[in-house]
């Protein structure tokens, strides 16, 4: 993989649409397939295009960690199952994590045991892959406090666990990080970092670097203070702890601190740019994958959004909110920051995923990080020292017109700016964005990103009454709908040289699962009304799909198992922010349930119900 | 055994005054939110759902529930209990009662000063840190009429539940604060309970421009279908209005009238 490079031509490309038009013609139409209009190379104009390549480990068709390399590409180079062949694709087997929720976690595949991170209360389940059916090997129970369960945000979600020097590691709702051996299941260690007393609890996917494993916080609740922590992988020991607000010596910046933007330069900004203390309860959580690039020792990740929610409450930048870090991988200095959205108006997390690329750029090569963002840009960003090269538009959008590229600044629409006791309608995208934490996957085959995002507005109105604790307030209540189309969700594949969509499956619901790349030229997906499908990567024609028993929105995974053939993996159980519409039971009725969904998804719950179950597919 | 009659069957248990033979009347109760409520059930709404409940003849039975985000989701619409307490009036979702109490937003003053804050626009807020609750993820409502004459950079959230919700008058006595807006019975409370040095004034306007109030009427609310169970609620509610106004008092909640505006 690390010296496999690619390049395409106008024609080559050409070619391959027309065939698989006139492959479309003859089968159903699946899906909302959608091929839109001047289709250009992949690579487009900027010649060759390589995978982001310093150091990457050599594929062994295992997935030892969520994002299955340190560049986050959730790229296999695993080709056994193809576009020729994946329409034969079976059921191989399955296994229920017993717990009917949002399921998001990757499945962890080494030394022949698949590892399963389950939702609250946070078992973990390690299957024997040598033994038909995969049987439990062990599980281990972390038994958690009832508190955490109201607490999380979005449903009761775990977003998988890693695996490193022997130990499968995880993080818990309830605020722990826990080490266990990887072929028992004993306890090696366990932290205990986040508060849930505080509303503070760990959804996200562990990193582990060297001897260091990688942890931050969610829990979007008013009090919450963002950090990452760096744990030493040996004990459990925090090596060090990095906050996203507060002083500069709290974030970890120091003299190697040089951010590309004057608006991020300055001594204390996470203090100064906030009213008085209002940085010790302003978010910036680490939710999110982090990414890691072996040449510069540099761990890249995003910081959520401030708070509290009503931006009138805290003028200022609300650094280091709705940002991305590099920081050293050992240290956790600092090393630049970059602000999406300064002054966060509409909840737009930064904690999307950064897929690091080695891109072709204006006739040299660019080490590169690309996000899709919550504010509706794709964003190429030079990872070496955070100056945007490009942000381009991929979502319907109202709410801003572009982003600066002199000044690093967003351009908002003043007219589309909360205010209070003002209703503002046709607010697009929506605060989970146009693209929430579902991650994108990059195939270097086609130089294509793989990112599955949302299409929705919503309208903001006052609310009448409601309290908390015994004291009354009005808050406000969003009502989520469908953007231009008619559709919520879309898979899109993106040149992220051009900055151009190339292909584009629209789905009824938001798309809220992963998406993983394969070198048999696939996509693999999940929709919230629980297909899981085999697109083919150069068109986006659906080559396969298996209706699972719930929605989809968990993280697609590959492997080489022990008898040489290659599987797909997948989680089923609808749940998280959109979904717990559904496991939640919540009333579609009331338009504001799971925070605006009710409207949007009035119908889910007739299409599909809670579930927990993984599914394996092998071809016969 | 379903998991609404295992909660009743628990909560009877450790009940302490079990009455024979009376039905239970269950009532989500926070276990640790003084002066509401708390798991001994020495809050004023315990004290008010208990006189009520055994005013109908029904045994009150609390189903302890933290009353924080997703509560209403995870817990009264799965049926966790009959009866809220603490709910404002026009609250959408649930079937109110007739208010048992109105309050309001009050700021709260050192009794040393010789000035008493009761305005949004009263120039001895320049230059003052401001305390305000914070609420799921929001300051509370008075904050609007803040921003509105220039003060949101002076103003700091606090939380105010549980072991917290004493900070923030605290704050105002040991001038870490200069003046704070505190919902009327929390503030109440806890200026009597710590015997702070602390004065009390309701917010003036009562409603923001906008028209989001800072007064509320406050109800004890059922599920929507429950008509009759809150008709029932609103005729012991009557009978027993003197004695509801006794148990407030004693807590020492500012009441407004039922029609200040």
């Amino acid at each position: 993989m690390a010296s496999q490079k690619m390049s395409f031509g106008v024609q080559h490309m050409k070619t391959s649409t027309a065939l698989i038009a006139g492959i479309g013609l003859a089968i159903l139409p699946l899906g909302c397939h959608k091929q839109l209009q001047n289709l250009e190379s992949p690579a487009g104009m900027g010649g060759q295009m390589q995978p982001y390549t310093g150091q990457m480990e050599k594929d062994d068709g295992q997935w030892v960690r969520a994002t299955k390399d340190y560049a986050n590409t959730r790229y296999s180079s695993l080709d056994q199952i193809n576009t020729g062949n994946a329409g034969g694709l079976k059921l191989a087997w399955t296994f229920d994590t017993g717990v009917p929720r949002g399921q998001e976690a990757a499945p962890i595949v080494v030394n022949n045991t698949m590892y399963i991170a389950a939702p609250w209360p946070n078992k973990l389940f390690a299957l024997d892959l040598t033994k038909p059916g995969a049987p439990l090997k062990w599980s281990y129970d972390p038994n958690p406090s009832p508190a955490a369960k109201g607490e999380a945000c979005c449903d009761w979600v775990n977003r998988g666990a890693v695996y490193a020097d022997g130990k499968i590691i995880y993080n818990t709702l309830a605020g722990f990080t826990i080490a266990l051996d990887a072929n028992s299941g004993k306890l090696m260690w366990r932290t205990h970092l986040a508060d849930i007393t505080k509303g503070e609890t760990i959804t996200m996917a562990p990193m582990v670097v060297r001897d260091k494993v990688y942890v931050g916080d969610s829990g979007g609740e008013f009090g919450v203070r963002g950090w990452i922590a760096a744990l030493n992988t040996k004990d459990g020991k925090v090596a060090w702890q990095a906050y996203s607000t507060g002083p500069d010596k709290e974030v970890l910046i120091g003299s190697r601190f040089k951010p590309y933007y004057a608006s991020d330069k300055g001594t204390d900004l996470g203090v100064k740019t906030w009213p008085p203390d209002a940085w010790r309860i302003g978010g910036g959580t680490v939710w999110g994958f982090i990414s890691y690039d072996p040449a510069a020792n540099l761990i890249y990740y995003g910081t959520s959004n401030p708070g509290p929610w009503n931006p009138e409450v805290r003028p200022g930048d609300n650094k280091w909110t709705s940002g991305v870090f590099a920081r050293d991988a050992d240290t956790g200095e600092a090393v630049w920051f970059y602000q999406m959205s300064p002054h966060d108006l509409y909840d737009w997390d930064g904690i999307n995923e950064n897929i690091l690329l080695d891109l072709p750029w204006q006739g040299t090569t660019r080490k590169v990080l690309v996000r899709p963002d919550r504010n509706g840009y794709v964003y190429v960003i030079d990872r070496t020292n955070g100056q945007v090269l490009s942000a381009t538009s991929y979502a319907y959008n109202t709410t801003t017109t572009g982003v600066n590229l002199e000044t690093g600044q967003l351009q908002h629409v003043l007219s589309k700016a909360p205010k209070t006791g003002q209703e503002i309608r046709n607010i697009c995208p929506t605060a989970p964005g146009a693209k929430d934490w579902q991650p994108s996957s990059f195939s270097p085959k086609t130089g294509l990103l793989y990112i599955p995002h949302e299409n929705m507005c919503a309208d903001e109105e006052a609310e009448q009454a409601n309290y908390i604790q015994g004291t009354p307030y009005v808050g406000v209540t969003d009502r989520f709908y469908a953007g231009p189309g008619g559709n919520e969700g879309e898979l899109m594949a993106w040149d992220p040289i051009n900055g151009k969509k190339v292909w584009t499956v629209t789905d009824k619901y938001p798309l809220w699962s992963g998406t993983l790349a394969t070198a048999g030229d696939l996509v693999f997906y999940g929709t919230m009304d629980g297909w899981f499908r085999a697109a083919n990567a150069r068109t986006g024609q659906t080559v396969w799909q298996f209706k699972t028993g719930s929605g989809i929105i968990g993280q697609p995974v590959t492997y080489r198992g022990p008898d040489g053939k290659q599987y797909v993996a997948i989680l089923s159980g609808i749940g998280g922010w959109p979904g717990a519409i559904v496991a939640g039971d919540l009333d579609t009725r009331d338009s504001n349930a799971a925070a605006g969904w009710g409207g949007a998804l009035p119908d889910l719950k007739s299409v599909t119900t809670p579930g927990g179950t993984l599914y394996v597919f092998a071809l016969p | 055994m379903s998991l609404r009659f295992l909660n009743v069957w628990v909560s009877l248990i450790f009940a302490s005054a079990m009455m024979a033979h009376a039905v239970a009347l269950r009532i989500c109760a926070d276990p640790d939110n003084l002066p509401f409520s708390n798991r001994t059930a020495n809050g004023f709404d315990n004290r008010v759902a208990a006189l009520v409940a055994r005013d109908m003849h029904r045994e009150p039975v609390f189903v302890w529930a933290r009353n924080g985000r997703g509560f209403l989701r995870e817990q009264f619409n799965k049926d966790a209990c009959d009866v809220l307490m603490g709910v404002p009036q026009k609250m959408k979702g649930v079937l109110t009662t007739a208010p048992y109490y109105r309050s309001s937003y009050v700021f709260v003053n050192r009794r040393q000063e010789n000035f008493k804050i009761a305005s949004f626009s009263d120039p001895h807020l320049n230059g003052q840190r401001i305390g305000l609750q914070a609420l799921e993820e929001n300051l509370s409502p008075p904050s609007l009429a803040l921003i509105r004459t220039g003060h949101a950079a002076q103003l700091v959230g606090f939380n105010s539940s549980g072991e917290h919700a004493p900070d923030i008058v605290r704050a105002v006595a040991s001038r870490h604060l200069g003046t704070a807006v505190v919902w009327g019975p929390l503030a109440g409370y806890w200026i009597a309970h710590d015997r702070l040095p602390l004065k009390l004034a309701p917010v003036s306007p009562l409603v923001d421009a906008s028209g989001v109030p800072f007064a509320f009427s406050i109800s004890m609310a059922v599920h929507k279908k429950d008509v009759n169970l809150r008709d029932q609620l609103n005729s012991a509610l009557s009978r027993q209005e003197p004695a509801i106004a006794q148990i407030l008092a004693a807590y020492n909640v500012p009441m407004l009238p039922e029609d200040a505006r």
